[in-house]
């Protein structure tokens, strides 16, 4: 038997792969081509990423320090209190003309002419228009300060600031330009004396909302904040662990049951803004809750945190073998016992993780709180869950919303904070799990 | 009594109820623990639930029944001429009560005598103890305000008295009960469960909260306007009533759901390509060294706030776009005019779509990594290259998956707010022009609602009729998305 090829067969095979094209190389820079989409594709996003956060920090690292101009302030009796009634009237001291004890100062410090008014004007613009009130705190506070001269801090203007930040295109000519060439003679001269300086700006987290760029602040914010987590902490995560309980340890399968789970995948992605209009509708409508409450702000970010936190814990129960619980009820513990004693501290993690992943999500949030009110201009920090107040992102929002653009430093200032607060619970988040997480 | 004092007066007796029931217990088992059925703490638990459960409750009804009840008893003694006032003014009326009642216990002795023989005006002595009042004070107040002060006080101290009775009615009646044989675990148990099942309850009860309070407020508002002219007009006109306008204005949903509509697209535009081919390199491609990095900083585009998003279009993208329009129309014709607005349907749509990369691109990886192993070492066994076997096996096996992974970001970028809030504008336009601002349904729930506002006119009920709408298209999405993942999972696990 011979099956010997023939040489015309053996041609044909030897010559086979060079005439039959499989596009070999239109296949491989198609190959070529598909991998460079997916490398732009990353790229697009994490350049994005970039960009924005160097946007961000480039707009509002300066909001960190704050210029400030130290002047001897001679708290003369003849404009704070001509008459001499403070004794039997304190209020003339809060109605008193610290308008001009403030120009008073700057014009004396700057040895400007009193009599040029447009000079006067140009100095006294310098100040913050909230330095009449802080001198007003301090007499009120200390009416002994009248008649002597004490040096005082005031805030710059926030034109003032951004010059002094070297923000201000000194190129421009005069008239196009906020700050005229004479305050900035006037400005290189305070600080060559060292009356005027750049400080940390301890006010932007200490003082309230202000109409005034320089003197407006994230105290009520922070505060409000605060007080909005604590309360989707106390009512989230003792809520969302005993629901996940129930549903992963005792739950029975069948139709009602079933329509919880469906419900609670449905929550987790019901637009926020609904939240909020459940919020106004109920809680404020219905309850009779005050408006722009934090308590009202928290019951509607509970609602809306639940959802995660209840798929996470359920998540990290379910992570715990069988084989713990079986141990645990063959040696005689409840159903219950079994669940608080062993399968919960064992998914605790897991269940941290997923709170704190959770309560980033409602410190972000912005939509819902501004349903509920909690976009008023509140200037007083509230001493309690029921006092008016704002929200970091809510606060965000309205300076957003202004159109000077000093505010645009204070908001990146703001956006900073927020992430910063956001970059340590996600840490925290990332650091629990790496040192508790186990894999069974 | 203040109501915290009493809370903690019954915590201090719950304690005590504990402490009482487990040391009964084991002097009752004799100093052999294993005599009693459950262990102490179960006693103990038990006495304090029965000291604390009942009379928490009757504190809470107490608590919300009783404002009620005093305010009709006060009510009833109106002077008839004051009961046939329009109940607008009866609020009033029963708001300046309330103050006046508040300021009552402020005032000195002698005041109150003074008071009494109407000889002071009411007002100005309470607003300088820093109660204001809306009004002068008629002499009917005054008596309403004393009634209410003396019925308040009898209600608190009817219901510290109860509250009491039944917190150590409730201890004496568990104390009792306590025996070796008595099966405290098995009852204290019964109550943590349905503690368990009311807490899982609260899920239903906030899809039920959301429908039925916006379903109420959305009826009101289609009591004043036809639904088949919102729902089917296309013109958004709400004129605010005080304008001095009879009509109520127009109130078209059309223009805003094509706003969202055309705004979303373009964010899925931007979205599902990055998305989808920085899930696929991350999935088919990286190394697990780039995976592990590309892959968090993706996820923190997810944890960043949309109202940082917001601002980022506002103060960068908008008027980069703007300005970038001006210099390629100055380059084209000469003419240096802006066709971009700064704030335009590109503008929100692009940012929005940058938003929901690490959405489309978190979903779709876990789904294309589900695929099996084997699919893809058959396709590249039979010679596919790795772009191939991607093609034509991998993605047509992950399709179920990722098409419930889009309608789930799109349902996103439809319910997305701040972003639009900031970006989009708030001109209700229906146009093509992707260059020019259009408006949405979220924008318009949030302009509606924000400020001072009365729940009666319809320009604020409309943003429940709005959010409805919202709330059943999301609805939809959501469940056909998990319909289609779900049903996916199926076919490999």
């Amino acid at each position: 038997m011979t099956n010997a090829l023939s040489p015309a067969d053996a041609a044909v095979i030897s010559r086979a792969p060079a005439r039959r094209d499989i596009g070999i190389k239109r296949r491989y820079a198609a190959e070529r081509r598909f991998r460079a989409y997916g490398i732009a594709a990353l790229a697009f996003g994490i350049i994005f990423l970039f960009l924005l956060l160097s946007t961000v920090v480039r707009n509002g690292y300066t909001a960190f320090q704050q210029t400030a101009i130290a002047l001897p302030v001679e708290f003369t009796e003849k404009l704070i209190d001509p008459d001499n009634k403070r004794a039997t009237d304190p209020s003339v001291l809060i109605a008193a003309n610290y308008t001009a004890v403030a120009r008073d100062a700057i014009v004396k410090a700057l040895g400007v002419d009193a009599q040029n008014k447009a000079d006067v004007r140009a100095a006294n613009a310098m100040l913050s228009k909230s330095a009449p009130i802080q001198l007003r705190d301090m007499v009120v506070a200390d009416p002994s300060l009248i008649g002597k001269t004490v040096t005082v801090s005031f805030l710059a203007d926030a034109q003032i600031d951004s010059a002094n930040k070297g923000q201000v295109d000194l190129t421009v000519p005069e008239s196009n330009r906020k700050v005229s060439d004479r305050q900035i003679g006037w400005m290189q001269q305070l600080s060559a004396s060292g009356a005027m300086a750049k400080q940390f700006n301890t006010g932007l987290f200490t003082s309230g909302n202000s109409s005034r760029p320089e003197a407006a602040g994230l105290g009520v914010a922070l505060v409000g904040s605060l007080y909005l987590m604590l309360i989707v902490l106390v009512l989230a995560l003792p809520i969302g662990v005993a629901a996940s309980i129930y549903l992963e340890e005792f739950a029975p399968k069948n139709r009602l049951t079933d329509l919880i789970e469906v419900n609670i995948n449905n929550l987790a992605a019901v637009p926020s803004i609904v939240y909020g209009l459940l919020g106004l509708a109920v809680f404020i409508n219905f309850a009779g809750l005050p408006r722009s409450a934090p308590l009202v702000g928290g019951l509607v970010l509970t609602l809306m945190t639940l959802p995660t936190i209840i798929i996470a814990t359920r998540a990290a129960l379910r992570a715990v073998p069988p084989s713990i619980r079986a141990a645990a009820l063959g040696l005689g513990a409840s159903k219950m016992q079994m669940v608080f004693h062993h399968v919960l501290p064992l998914a605790m993690p897991g269940i941290l993780t997923g709170t704190i992943i959770g309560l980033a999500h409602a410190l972000g949030e912005t939509a819902p709180l501004l349903l509920i009110g909690m976009v008023a201009f509140v200037a007083d920090i509230p001493g309690s869950p029921m006092e008016p107040s704002t929200a970091l992102p809510v606060q965000i929002y309205m300076w957003a919303n202004e159109a000077e653009r000093a505010f645009v430093e204070r908001t990146s200032g703001a956006i900073i904070v927020l992430l910063l607060f956001l970059i340590v619970m996600n840490l925290g988040a990332i650091l629990l799990r790496r040192r508790f997480e186990r894999r069974w | 009594m203040s109501t915290s004092l009493i809370l903690i007066i019954l915590l201090i007796v719950g304690a005590g109820a504990y402490g009482l029931a487990a040391s009964r217990a084991v002097r009752m088992s004799g100093g052999k623990l294993s005599a009693l059925h459950s262990r102490p703490g179960y006693y103990g638990a038990y006495a304090a639930i029965w000291a604390i459960l009942p009379a928490a409750l009757v504190l809470a009804v107490w608590l919300v029944a009783s404002p009620m009840i005093v305010e009709r008893t006060v009510r009833g003694g109106f002077p008839d001429d004051v009961k046939s006032m329009p109940v607008a003014e009866q609020n009033l009326a029963y708001g300046m009560i309330n103050a006046i009642a508040r300021g009552l216990p402020m005032l000195s002795a002698e005041d109150t005598a003074a008071l009494s023989s109407g000889s002071v005006d009411v007002r100005a002595k309470l607003a300088e103890k820093g109660v204001p009042l809306a009004g002068d004070v008629q002499p009917y107040m005054l008596e309403a305000a004393r009634t209410l002060n003396a019925e308040t006080g009898t209600s608190r101290l009817a219901m510290t008295a109860v509250v009491a009775l039944l917190a150590l009615g409730g201890a004496a009646i568990a104390l009792r009960s306590v025996a070796p044989r008595f099966r405290a675990r098995n009852r204290v148990e019964r109550v943590i469960l349905w503690a368990l099942v009311a807490a899982s309850s609260i899920a239903i009860l906030t899809t039920v909260g959301i429908v039925l309070s916006m379903l109420t407020e959305a009826a009101h508002f289609f009591r004043e306007i036809p639904p088949l002219e919102f729902f089917f007009g296309t013109v958004w006109d709400p004129r605010f009533a005080g304008a001095g306008s009879t009509s109520a204005g127009q109130f078209g949903l059309i223009p805003l759901l094509a706003g969202t509509l055309y705004i979303g697209f373009v964010a899925m535009l931007v979205a599902v390509p990055v998305g989808l081919f920085a899930a696929i390199y991350m999935a088919e491609y990286a190394s697990p060294k780039v995976r592990s990095l590309a892959k968090p900083l993706l996820e923190v585009l997810a944890g960043i706030p949309t109202i940082v998003y917001g601002f980022f279009a506002l103060i960068t993208v908008g008027p980069f776009l703007r300005d970038l329009s001006m210099q390629v129309n100055g380059l084209l014709t000469g003419n240096y005019v802006n066709f971009i607005q700064a704030q335009s349907v590109l503008t929100a749509g692009i940012v929005m779509g940058i938003m929901l990369i690490p959405y489309v691109s978190s979903l779709s990886d876990d789904i294309i990594t589900a695929v099996p192993k084997a699919l893809r070492d058959g396709s590249l066994g039979l010679g596919a290259t790795r772009s191939e076997t991607i093609k034509k096996v991998v993605l047509p096996a992950a399709l179920p998956g990722i098409v419930g992974a889009l309608l789930m970001t799109a349902s996103r970028a439809i319910g997305e707010t701040m972003i639009v809030v900031l970006a989009a504008g708030v001109a209700a336009r229906m146009q093509i022009n992707p260059f020019e601002p259009m408006t949405t349904v979220t924008v318009k729930i949030v302009a509606q609602l924000t400020g001072d506002l009365e729940f009666t006119s319809p320009q604020t009920l409309v943003a429940f009729a709005l959010g409805i709408t919202l709330f059943a298209i999301t609805l939809c999405l959501n469940i056909y998305a998990l319909y289609i993942v779900r049903k996916y999972r199926e076919q490999y696990e």
